[in-house]
């Protein structure tokens, strides 16, 4: 038992941070160390940076072109990336439908896909919520009809993440109307440049347009763009969500902004003295600082169980559960660590290259002027992905079997 | 990176276990704690024939020469099968603080009777103004010729009844809350002057408030220089600390399977309770809570004798908050899951509730060490 990475792994790190230093452009880090927005031009450059140094499907085993990581080497490039600034990848082509592409996918569809998801050229969209399908994903309505080599598609999903950027969805749809829930189920690939989708902004309660409703009138989808199996795309739904069990604590995150909110804490004043000195607020931040630590272990006991035997147990659940109140507290108490200038709301504020603009500065510390939206905005963390509680049923299910 | 225990530690761990499922039920657990003295001579006998008591003591003095991480991987099992004996105090604190006095002939004797069951040790050290901080000394040991002559009170020492030998600290120069002037002397149990209010404690183990009036000791009991006994005083309390985060994870351990069997076997409203979704959740934060506990009772096994001290005393107080705040929810839940049942003396989730409440209150409570935590890392 070591708490210490390899020597290999320690030269991995090296590898990355060099990456990191020579191709990671402050206009960039700048933006993401102090916690504004970034741009689709932001995101899509830096994914063929890493594409570039042929990292673009992080994750990817090397026969599809990525580098071929194991999951501890995944977890160190999270962290490093987070540290330094990076910005935190779009997960919905590299990291949700590439593998699924790669797992249950022709290999036409491998060589037509993968590619421009690894280069950035092509963007991608989730397609799994409605708005009467969420927690019970199984539910969903929208429905795919054979007509000859294609689907008719119609229907609405919504919460697409950044899905006004994009090229791409990967769609749950119901293909057997009288199949019990789970069994009805087919997972199309669209193209959104089909005639009849369209994408209508959905704006969050920080003023931002993240999310989208995307409605499906008669879209014609080739029977080409099927993955797997008709009626079997449940089985790939689930394979896509339970991927993810490297980064989803988002630890280095969670390192970047404890760091952001103790040099807030540090530079706020209360009766003269810094806040970070305020015995309450210090036990605040130290009762986070300890949780992640916790935290931390517990996702390298993951790594580490996964280099062994990788067997899925209720620990995907206990790091995205634990990952994101430590992600919500950090967010709630830099809020709070700013006071009363929480409380001016310009939206622009949220958006980068409104600081840097001097005539139209905000009031009180420009720090401040965008927690309290980044507070509101990270609510979600315990909302998607599964929410919380689904999480909990998750576990119970493992370990109390009822 | 890599959290697997070696074969050997996976060996210990074993044998540790195999012996308390086999030779300590809840029966024996419990006549044991109902006996006068709380622990049992032959128990202890037996433990030193597995090798158990020598644990920390260096093979040249008969033991294993074993460390942090072979304690980490046994403790667990002390947990589950609540273990009544002297074992973190004597076995792993008793022997560390000895340890680090290798130059002196009657500590190294002393570790060579300890490891084979023949001499209990316990440190006393804590004072009742002192409120776990270490340097609150304010017991006097004055000297006097070729003796010194100790006046003073220690509180709440662990299992004082049970040792033949009280490591106790007093000041021989400064003050309270002076690093320095800090001494060490080895008080055998029959020393005139000596006196032990003893009582039980919450978890049914033994304390005593220890009262020394006039105690006269020769020279030769000091242990190490005089005035500097500090740091190996608080070595031996480091590795007490590791020991009890481990030992509180196999006693949460313990509260979670008691309690997802009970929900599992318990029938209201026509079905097990387990279906309850509100219970369920319950059971999915008691094992939030102990995974991340375990996770710190690993840091801590791994951080308890680092010879960089900030990092090793940051790494313990972020583990002992973690593990004290995690017994705290695991143990409430555990018995708010079991219903009446939980309330009853009976059964053995009482025990282990207690149990993590004293571990709590051992060695700095949650809120001590995150106090600490904060300070050593502003």
């Amino acid at each position: 038992m070591q708490l210490e990475f390899t020597e290999e792994e320690q030269s991995f790190r090296e590898e990355v941070r060099a990456f990191l230093r020579e191709q990671l452009s402050p206009a960039i880090s700048e933006k993401v160390l102090a916690g504004y927005e970034l741009g689709r031009d932001d995101l899509v450059q830096w994914q063929r940076r890493l594409h570039d140094r042929g990292w673009g499907g992080m994750g990817w085993p090397k026969q599809f072109g990525g580098p071929g990581w194991n999951s501890v080497q995944q977890y160190i490039f999270d962290e490093e990336s987070a540290l330094a600034g990076a910005p935190r990848l779009i997960p919905f082509g590299t990291k949700m439908v590439a593998p699924v592409i790669m797992a249950f996918g022709s290999p036409a569809q491998q060589q037509r896909f993968l590619p421009p998801i690894s280069s950035g050229e092509e963007w991608w969209c989730q397609g799994y919520s409605e708005p009467g399908a969420g927690s019970d994903l199984a539910s969903l309505k929208t429905r795919a009809e054979r007509d000859g080599e294609f689907y008719i598609v119609n229907g609405q999903k919504t919460w697409n993440t950044l899905g006004q950027y994009a090229d791409w969805i990967f769609c749950l749809v119901r293909t057997d109307a009288q199949a019990k829930q789970q069994s009805g189920i087919t997972f199309l690939l669209i193209d959104m440049k089909t005639p009849g989708i369209t994408v209508r902004p959905i704006i969050l309660l920080d003023g931002g347009h993240e999310v989208n409703e995307i409605w499906f009138e008669n879209v014609r989808v080739p029977v080409t763009n099927r993955v797997g199996e008709e009626n079997k795309g449940w089985t790939y739904a689930k394979f896509l969500l339970g991927h993810e069990r490297t980064s989803i604590a988002s630890i280095g995150l969670a390192k970047r902004e404890l760091a952001r909110l103790k040099r807030i804490a540090a530079a706020e004043r209360k009766n003269g003295r810094p806040l970070i000195e305020d015995p309450l607020f210090a036990a605040h931040v130290a009762q986070i600082e300890i949780d992640l630590w916790a935290l931390e272990i517990t996702n390298l006991r993951v790594l580490s169980a996964d280099r062994r035997s990788p067997a899925a147990g209720p620990e995907a659940s206990i790091l995205k559960i634990k990952g994101t109140e430590i992600a919500q507290s950090i967010s709630e108490l830099m809020m709070r660590a700013v006071g009363p200038y929480a409380l001016p709301f310009r939206r622009e504020a949220m958006e980068a290259g409104w600081q840097f603009d001097p005539s139209r500065e905000p009031p009180g510390p420009r720090y401040a002027s965008n927690l309290a939206g980044a507070y509101f905005n990270l609510r979600k963390l315990s909302i998607f992905g599964g929410t919380n509680e689904i999480q909990k049923n998750i576990i119970s299910k493992m370990i109390v079997g009822l | 990176m890599d959290f697997e225990f070696s074969d050997e530690q996976r060996q210990l761990r074993e044998v540790v276990e195999r012996y308390l499922t086999d030779q300590y039920g809840f029966e024996r657990y419990r006549a044991i704690k109902g006996s006068d003295a709380g622990w049992d001579a032959a128990v202890w006998r037996e433990l030193a024939d597995l090798g158990v008591l020598g644990i920390n003591v260096p093979a040249a003095h008969g033991g294993l020469g074993f460390g942090p991480l072979e304690t980490l991987a046994m403790m667990g099992a002390c947990g589950s099968s609540l273990l009544l004996e002297p074992l973190i105090d004597s076995a792993v604190i008793g022997t560390a603080v000895l340890r680090a006095f290798a130059g002196d002939a009657a500590a190294s004797e002393m570790l060579s009777r300890m490891a084979i069951g023949q001499e209990i040790a316990v440190l006393a050290h804590f004072e009742s103004d002192a409120r776990f901080e270490s340097q609150w000394v304010t017991t006097r040991a004055r000297r006097s010729g070729e003796k010194y002559i100790l006046d003073g009170h220690k509180g709440v020492v662990m299992q004082a009844g049970a040792a033949n030998t009280l490591l106790v600290s007093a000041r021989t120069a400064g003050e309270a809350g002076e690093a320095s002037g800090v001494s060490l002397f080895r008080v055998p149990r029959e020393t005139p002057g000596l006196v032990l209010d003893a009582y039980p404690t919450v978890d049914g183990r033994r304390a005593a408030d220890v009262y020394l009036t006039g105690v006269e000791l020769p020279v030769a009991h000091r242990l190490g220089n005089e005035g500097a006994a500090l740091a190996a005083i608080e070595s031996g309390l480091d590795l007490g600390v590791a020991a009890l985060c481990a030992e509180a994870v196999g006693v949460m351990q313990a509260l979670v399977d008691a309690t997802v069997e009970y929900v599992r076997q318990r029938q209201q409203f026509g079905v097990p309770i387990g279906r309850f979704q509100a219970l369920q959740h319950r059971i999915a934060d008691m094992l939030i809570h102990l995974e991340q506990a375990r996770s710190m009772s690993y840091l801590a096994a791994l951080r308890c004798a680092d010879s960089n001290v900030t990092e090793r005393r940051r790494a313990l107080s972020a583990a002992k908050a973690v593990v004290g705040q995690a017994g705290r929810f695991v143990g409430q839940q555990a018995v708010q899951l079991h219903g009446g049942m939980g309330m009853t003396e009976e059964l053995k989730v009482s025990h282990l509730f207690k149990r993590l409440t004293a571990a709590d209150l051992m060695f700095g409570d949650s809120d001590t060490h995150l106090q600490r935590f904060a300070a050593l890392t502003a």
